[in-house]
């Protein structure tokens, strides 16, 4: 119970991970709670990477990390342009009246 | 030892905690906030198993720029008409139990795999960038960053400049009847244009402009 080892932060990372799945699909207000929920899932995976590193002492696991982060910060830059954009043409961002496509 | 554990508990906990109301909260503001909460407590966490300068970027990146800019946008966008229907659509919510079965048993399968792994102990010393105490974390991800990634790196900073440029490109829009200044018409502007000598002759004037 006391001796935190590997297994305690990959256990977080996975309860972390499994949240953000949940918010992507039980989420019925705007797709921004959507893009929250990726940010979570890539979170999760940037737990387990540096846990992975430090507990094998191998630092490439926080470079790798650090590239996660990179592509995090454009995806949400790009994906809040796009939401930005579909507001201006459509007015609404509500996932349910977000049906164009038909799908 | 022992406060490595009481911490570690403390910062998941708050972790997990904010992570749900991230999802559950009907407020989209309050949701960013939560988002700031979690960065935070991982990031505490990441500070406290020795990778402090993921930690710090981890703040500025995310708590700095990319949390602000969730509020920029929840708050340039009209959501608060609808902060207060949560599950309101009954008529096709049939995705909704599907979906947290899905997420248990991604979740089961990934206790399975943490729970039933191990790994092979010459993977300990196999690795090319052992991590030292000589110098600190920071110094020594530097040292293999320039040099046995740089070709990655410079790869991201491509994608970082993509994703403004796309950023820019989708959200840019020519606005009719603005009044502005053409910045080529002025500097393009001839002698020619403006000027024009006359021969005046003397006691009658010249007319200009009929």
């Amino acid at each position: 119970m006391t001796d935190i080892g590997l297994g305690h932060y990959l256990t977080l990372g996975a309860v972390i991970f499994s949240i953000g799945v949940i918010g992507i699909f039980l989420n019925r207000k705007n797709i921004i709670v959507i893009l929250m929920s990726i940010e979570l899932i890539l979170l999760a995976v940037n737990i387990n990477l540096v846990s992975f590193s430090i507990y094998l002492n191998d630092l490439s696991g926080q470079v790798f990390t650090l590239f996660i982060l990179t592509v995090a910060a454009a995806e949400a830059a790009i994906g809040l342009a796009i939401i930005v954009v579909y507001y201006r043409n459509a007015g609404t961002i509500r996932v349910e009246e977000i049906d164009n496509l038909k799908g | 030892m022992i406060s490595h554990a009481i911490f570690f508990y403390i910062f998941s906990i708050i972790a997990i905690i904010s992570a749900i109301m991230v999802t559950v909260s009907k407020n989209t503001v309050h949701s960013v906030f939560f988002l700031i909460l979690d960065f935070i407590s991982i990031s505490c966490l990441f500070i406290m198993i020795g990778a402090e300068f993921l930690g710090m970027i981890m703040l500025i990146v995310y708590v700095g720029a990319v949390a602000v800019l969730f509020l920029f946008v929840v708050m340039m966008l009209n959501v608060a008409q609808q902060k207060n229907q949560w599950f309101v659509s009954k008529e096709n919510s049939s995705h909704i139990p599907v979906g947290l079965i899905i997420s248990a048993i991604i979740f089961f399968e990934l206790i399975i795999v943490i729970g039933g792994w191990k790994y092979r102990p010459e993977l300990f010393n196999a690795n090319s960038s052992q991590i030292t105490n000589e110098v600190s974390n920071t110094h020594s991800l530097g040292q293999i960053l320039y040099t046995d990634y740089i070709h990655i790196f410079q790869i991201s900073g491509m994608i970082l400049l993509i994703a403004m440029i796309g950023a820019i490109v989708l959200t840019f829009r020519q606005r009719e009847g603005v009044k502005t200044q053409s910045y080529l018409k002025q500097i393009s502007r001839e002698r020619s244009e403006g000027v024009e000598v006359l021969e005046v002759p003397s006691n009658r004037g010249v007319k200009i402009d009929d």
